[in-house]
């Protein structure tokens, strides 16, 4: 998993709510059984105005011009700012792995569906909880100023944006601890697993029926 | 001791460690696979050198890419073959308790599978790369959708790192009306809350409404509990839940089941546990449920119109609206019973037990598909599923009444399979999400029970199924 420290990030803003994850990578893309090559296929229905299969040369597909990834000036975005809700539907872990390959490294939203937010952190990827308010603004002024980009630092917790406004942002120790190292989680858990054995021997005397 | 809801005890018999920032590790008794969010994990454990920790906790199947007929002909979609034959070697090498592939007679969407079989258990701890295994809470057990790096995570570890969700009480109290299904108390709670209105809760469903519900009214339930975005919804256990149960294959027998009996019976809330929220509908309130939109929170009753976005002082809520009715081609103030439709579907994980095909079959019984229905299709959960339909004689009603009698799979819920809409085709669906191409890009996705569904195909458009003799 790639690291994450501090980015210095273009903002693309897409202003809609509820985001889902069909939306965010659509079904016929699920058939592969590798976990690269999705960022092409990011938001495929909105961003092609063509349908869209696997196997298909995207460079050559026509583009919708009226969707917000394809304007110029979002061209190298590396942080997504959204509406409520983003993420939501499926555990397809395709989506976070389309966001990132796409060159995204943060996520800014008033909220986010629970197992997408949480797959983010598997990928690299940091997804950050702001008061509507704050994203409110985020947009005013990203939309606004062109090469808008926003500073996010992990270790201190902030965003900072062009003017110098920052912004703190939680996240727990523990996530925190993986992000910044870009540490394999397995590797973590397998560390402890003379607790493991512990637990589940003391469940098996408890609850047999569950170790046919 | 502090009075314990049914999610705190769950959660804590599964506590392995607990970190300072309140981060756990949380064991896990049943892994459910399936073909598409499962390559990549077991890919990540030969990477890596690693087995799984016991393999006997894992009960796999192929759902999502298989076709619905011509068995004989296998998949044609090189790229849904790949990826089922891929779980096929993958299981081959590394083991499960038990595999139900493709074509097998207790093959089916995982979780109608997990739960005929006995493989879903009270007091379990349940996950599945897939969100809708939040279904398997009806039983009394912890059970949510995970990603595929939490995939690799359970098999190579036989835990997930987590950390305990906030609990919510969502409370149906008296009887429900005749024709006023499960899945019309799912809607009309995600109706209430919202898709968004259960993020960082496991939900628990309560009250005499809910206790009434069969075991497969329950699974529909817990399992649109993630639309309205909760990871885990759960019912408590009782009698219902241990007549369920018993004599299922991994179901445990003797002297083993009374031991785990004498247990599930504590699964329950205790008095004056306290939930950090808790919403009440009154069943009587709840009537057939249509939506309308692009999000199952976009619902109302059939009786109703489709809103006018005009009338939504939230902006981004108004300026979703208006995005759906373009998307869904419908004009605001529409009555919801005069909207035709062109295809009709009955399955997914979220309606297609024996129960929701017995349903279905009551209302087409006798009476024939209305001829503007391109399609009308059912599709079984499962193999099981499918074989109890026959021997009920349910197909042949089906048949009759010009319905497809198709083979078990998730199909069109999600349409990774050759089963879908056609851009601008509108579908009366049984299945949980409404989404802009969810059933093919393009198409235009109505959630129903399998009862308005089932009526929706007989008369061409959305009728009241409570006005059918």
């Amino acid at each position: 998993m790639k690291a994450f420290n501090q980015i210095n990030g273009l903002v693309c803003p897409l202003d809609r709510a509820n985001v889902d994850t069909d939306a965010i990578i659509p079904k016929q893309f699920l058939k592969s059984i590798k976990r690269s090559g999705f960022g092409p296929n990011l938001f495929d229905e909105w961003r092609y105005l063509d349908h869209g299969e696997p196997g298909m040369d995207n460079s050559t597909r026509p583009v919708n011009p009226e969707f917000v990834l394809n304007f110029p000036r979002f061209r190298g975005a590396e942080v997504l700012l959204a509406r409520e809700n983003f993420g939501c539907g499926s555990s397809r872990e395709h989506a976070p792995w389309a966001i990132e390959d796409y060159g995204f490294r943060a996520l800014i939203a008033p909220s986010f569906a629970d197992i997408f937010f949480n797959n983010c952190f598997k990928n690299g990827l940091l997804p950050i909880v702001q008061p509507a308010e704050v994203v409110d603004q985020l947009f005013r002024e990203a939309e606004q100023s062109e090469g808008y980009r926003l500073t996010i630092d992990l270790p201190s917790q902030t965003m900072v944006t062009p003017s110098g406004q920052s912004f703190p942002f939680e996240i727990t120790a523990h996530r925190k601890h993986c992000l910044l190292n870009g540490l394999d989680e397995i590797g973590l858990t397998l560390a402890h697993a003379d607790d493991i054995r512990a637990f589940e021997a003391g469940h098996q005397q408890r609850q047999p029926w569950l170790f046919v | 001791m502090k009075a314990q809801t049914l999610y705190d005890k769950l959660w804590s018999s599964h506590v392995v460690r607990e970190e300072e920032d309140g981060t756990c590790l949380i064991y896990i008794d049943r892994h459910l696979v399936h073909e598409v969010t499962s390559p990549q994990a077991f890919e990540g454990l030969r990477l890596a050198g690693r087995k799984p920790w016991r393999n006997h906790s894992i009960v796999a199947t192929a759902d999502h890419n298989t076709p619905t007929d011509h068995w004989d002909e296998g998949i044609k979609d090189p790229i849904s073959r790949q990826q089922v034959e891929t779980l096929d070697a993958n299981i081959k090498a590394f083991g499960a308790l038990a595999y139900f592939p493709f074509k097998d007679l207790r093959q089916g969407i995982v979780h109608v599978v997990g739960p005929e079989n006995g493989a879903t258990l009270p007091g379990m701890t349940v996950v599945c790369g897939d969100s809708h295994t939040s279904t398997h809470g009806a039983f009394g057990a912890l059970a949510h959708g995970i990603g595929t790096s939490e995939v690799e995570h359970v098999m190579a570890t036989q835990t997930l790192v987590a950390k305990q969700s906030k609990a919510m009480l969502v409370k149906v109290e008296g009887q429900l009306g005749r024709g006023v299904t499960a899945k019309d108390v799912a809607l009309a709670i995600i109706g209430r809350i919202g898709t968004a209105g259960g993020t960082g809760y496991a939900v628990e469903f309560g009250g005499s409404a809910i206790r009434s519900l069969s075991m497969e009214g329950r699974m529909t339930l817990c399992n649109m509990a993630i639309e309205a975005g909760a990871r885990a919804g759960m019912v408590a256990v009782d009698q219902t839940t241990i007549d369920y149960v018993k004599g299922r294959p991994f179901a445990p027998t003797g002297e083993t089941w009374d031991r785990a009996v004498a247990y599930w019976r504590t699964l329950v809330s205790d008095e004056g546990a306290v939930f950090d929220n808790v919403v009440e509908l009154k069943a009587e309130d709840i009537e057939p449920q249509v939506t309308w939109g692009t999000s199952p929170e976009q619902v109302v009753s059939i009786g109703a119109r489709v809103p006018d976005p005009a009338g939504e002082a939230d902006p981004v809520k108004k300026g979703s609206a208006e995005r759906a009715l373009q998307y869904m081609g419908l004009a605001a103030d529409t009555p919801i019973s005069q909207i035709t439709i062109d295809k009709v579907f009955i399955g997914s994980c979220t309606n297609s037990r024996i129960e929701d095909l017995r349903a279905a079959a009551e209302i087409a019984r006798g009476r024939t598909k209305a001829a503007n229905v391109k399609l009308a299709m059912v599709v079984p959960g499962s193999g099981l599923v499918k074989a109890q339909a026959e021997a009920e004689g349910l197909d042949k009603i089906f048949i009759e009444a010009g319905f497809e009698w198709r083979e078990p799979g998730c199909s069109m819920c999600l349409a990774m399979n050759a089963d879908r809409l056609e851009p601008g085709e509108r579908c009366a669906s049984t299945s949980n999400r409404n989404f802009e191409g969810r059933q093919g890009q393009g198409g235009r996705t109505h959630l129903v029970s399998p009862e308005m569904a089932a009526a929706a195909a007989i008369a061409g458009h959305f009728v009241d199924v409570r006005t059918f003799a």
